[in-house]
């Protein structure tokens, strides 16, 4: 039984499909990252999952498990029981989602506080032990402090803590580091990892940033326009990538002592088109370099190795045989 | 190319005064502290550095949108202070981090780009239709997104707006801030490349801001990294990517997460002091969060120590 199960999802804004049968699965002691470009509808895939969607937004699933138990009908107040208590979640910018009027102590015991009734002495305890264990010295310092005292570093970490307060089982990230420092966000990126290590929790990763993805994903669920059009384990992602666009993604990035100075880096020309309902056919195919006649219809999802799949229609091994 | 430097900083330094309460007595916070350097035309300077470095202040400084406290800016030769408005706008022009902030919304594409040749004051109106045409096509965009407003564009197109406005007047100089931070990585190779192009066509030299390393290697053909105001270390790009001299350099390098699958997240070693400006540390200003910290580090300034084309300010660095 896998610890979050996502079948067919589909979410919807008015007429906009910004989720269109996105499938993916999350183990317990697993990092699953969904990464793409912004509009991809990552993150709107996050909010679903923890029904959190923006009013207006609709979601219509096959399954949406977690623990073995499918949340589709969950009423709101079971939702926000299994919220923050079994299922965590941290956002890009701690700075709007931790409430500036309030301390960080008594936002991080009011979690403890409110799913488990634990008195508030034993709460701050935890709190303090948690803001140590993510590497924050003189916690009980920053516990008595103000979200604005705090550096974006910090405020970080104590979002991570904040999640980790009930011992939750899975934890949805949505581009925990974007808003760091490169070296702030490698302190956390291992933080996080660490504590994943040592407490087995499963964690859903979304960005959009393939060097966070390499460096600390088991699997990788690549998005665009509103689909998973690669996954795979981290190491065959990198290793035989076979979607054109994460080729085209990959060769984007300028990697030091790989692509010269100078000389031009891969794109993708184009933009991301907008996806009206009823669309058929590959939503990349205006900008894939290798688009035929086929990428009009219905787009078949096929094995490309062992735990890899691809929607495309180009055959299985195209991108190796054509190098070889 | 000529042997003037295209820009030239000298003991440049910019204090501000930061009030932290109604009766509070004011803070001064140095955040850019004598800086010197020099850009020989044709190339690119990298300017890399955490948040809060002052790197940014040190672009608005170079482009005379802010003061100097103390020391003074040479574009092509010439004193920053001593030239007027439209003479430097001629020599020296910005692009910034957001371009969904710093296009004006209310107008069309063609009258932004065309702002810096209006603001001239002497050019034809004419004139101005041809080089706005012109300046939209060479960073690929058609006549007829230039008769749309910025929210019609995507994040890219706006950014080729704010390259376009940059190089109407044929400027020797561009001030790149950020130029591609707000952007996903397709359309940041699109701008990349584009900037290259155009720096090769039209001889163009560029002052490049990033915190993204990856980015400044690819571009950049010398290297400033700066900490807390202070450039630590500089050098030609290849030098500095392959034998870094501070470790504060080397944390930075080692932070750059390349996609590598199997290497793991590095330990960057820096601890979690995080650096303060109001409140930079005696001595070696990097020492609490270094990882090589000696006694010396806390108590003596580094002095500036030569390397390769630039330099480092480090007592390891120090001849003995």
């Amino acid at each position: 039984m896998s610890l979050l199960e996502v079948r067919n999802l589909r979410v919807t804004f008015g007429g906009t499909a910004a989720v269109r049968g996105i499938s993916l699965k999350v183990e317990k002691g697993e990092t699953h990252c969904l990464v793409g470009e912004s509009g991809c509808g990552k993150s709107v895939t996050s909010l679903a999952i923890m029904g959190l969607l923006a009013r207006g937004g609709r979601r219509d699933a096959e399954r949406l498990a977690f623990a073995g138990t499918d949340i589709q009908n969950h009423s709101e107040r079971e939702m926000s029981r299994l919220r923050g208590d079994r299922m965590a979640m941290i956002f890009q910018e701690p700075m709007t989602s931790l409430n500036p009027a309030y301390t960080v102590g008594s936002q991080m015991t009011e979690v403890l506080r409110r799913h488990r009734g634990t008195p508030r002495a034993q709460a701050v305890d935890r709190a303090a032990e948690l803001l140590g264990r993510v590497g924050i010295t003189a916690p009980g310092l920053r516990l008595g402090q103000y979200p604005h005292q705090l550096s974006g570093g910090l405020r970080q970490r104590v979002m991570i803590a904040m999640a980790l307060m009930c011992d939750p089982e899975l934890l949805i990230a949505d581009e925990p580091t974007t808003a760091l420092d490169v070296t702030v966000q490698a302190q956390i990126l291992r933080l996080l990892a660490g504590i994943q290590k040592e407490l087995g929790l499963g964690i859903l990763l979304i960005t959009h940033d393939l060097g966070v993805v390499a460096r600390i994903a088991d699997r990788v669920s690549v998005m665009y326009a509103g689909e998973v059009v690669e996954s795979a384990s981290a190491e065959n992602l990198f290793a035989d990538p076979q979607h054109p666009y994460t080729r085209g993604l990959l060769s984007c990035i300028p990697v030091p002592g790989k692509v010269k100075r100078d000389e031009p880096l891969g794109s993708i020309p184009g933009v991301v088109p907008r996806i009206p309902p009823g669309y058929v056919g590959c939503a990349f195919r205006d900008r894939c370099p290798h688009a035929h006649a086929e990428c009009d219809g219905a787009i078949p999802r096929r094995a490309a190795g062992p735990d890899h799949e691809v929607l495309c229609t180009l055959p299985a091994g195209w991108f190796g045989r054509q190098a070889a | 190319m000529s042997a003037v430097p295209a820009i030239e900083v000298r003991g440049l330094r910019r204090v501000f005064r930061v009030r932290q309460g109604l009766f509070a007595p004011p803070r001064h916070v140095v955040a850019v502290d004598d800086v010197s350097f020099a850009v020989p035309a044709g190339s690119v300077l990298g300017v890399v550095g955490e948040s809060g470095c002052g790197k940014s202040t040190l672009a608005r400084m170079i482009l005379g949108l802010l003061p100097p406290s103390a020391g003074e800016v040479l574009v092509d030769g010439q004193r920053l202070a001593d030239m007027d408005r439209r003479a430097r706008a001629r020599l020296i022009q910005p692009v910034f981090q957001d371009p969904f902030s710093s296009l004006n919304p209310r107008r069309r594409v063609r009258d932004i780009v065309a702002m810096p040749l209006v603001a001239q004051g002497s050019i034809s109106s004419a004139d101005i239709a041809r080089r706005v045409e012109e300046a939209l096509a060479r960073v690929g965009l058609s006549a007829e997104q230039g008769t749309r407003f910025p929210s019609q564009l995507s994040g890219g197109q706006r950014q080729r707006v704010a390259i376009a406005r940059a190089l109407v007047l044929r400027p020797r100089i561009v001030v790149c801030d950020e130029p591609t931070s707000a952007l996903d990585v397709s359309v940041q190779a699109q701008i990349l490349n584009l900037l290259a192009e155009l720096r090769r066509e039209l001889g163009l030299t560029y002052l490049f801001i990033s915190h993204n390393l990856a980015v400044v290697e690819h571009v950049a053909s010398e290297v400033a990294v700066m900490y807390l105001g202070r450039i630590v270390e500089t050098n030609e790009s290849e030098a500095l990517f392959a034998e870094p001299r501070h470790p504060y350099t080397r944390a930075l390098l080692a932070s750059v997460l390349t996609p590598e699958p199997g290497l793991g997240v590095p330990d960057v070693g820096l601890g979690d002091t995080m650096p303060d400006p109001a409140n930079v540390p005696a001595g070696c200003r990097f020492h609490p969060r270094c990882p090589l910290a000696f006694e010396r580090c806390p108590v003596e300034v580094p002095r500036t120590t030569p390397n390769g084309t630039g330099f480092v300010e480090c007592h390891l660095a120090e001849p003995a």
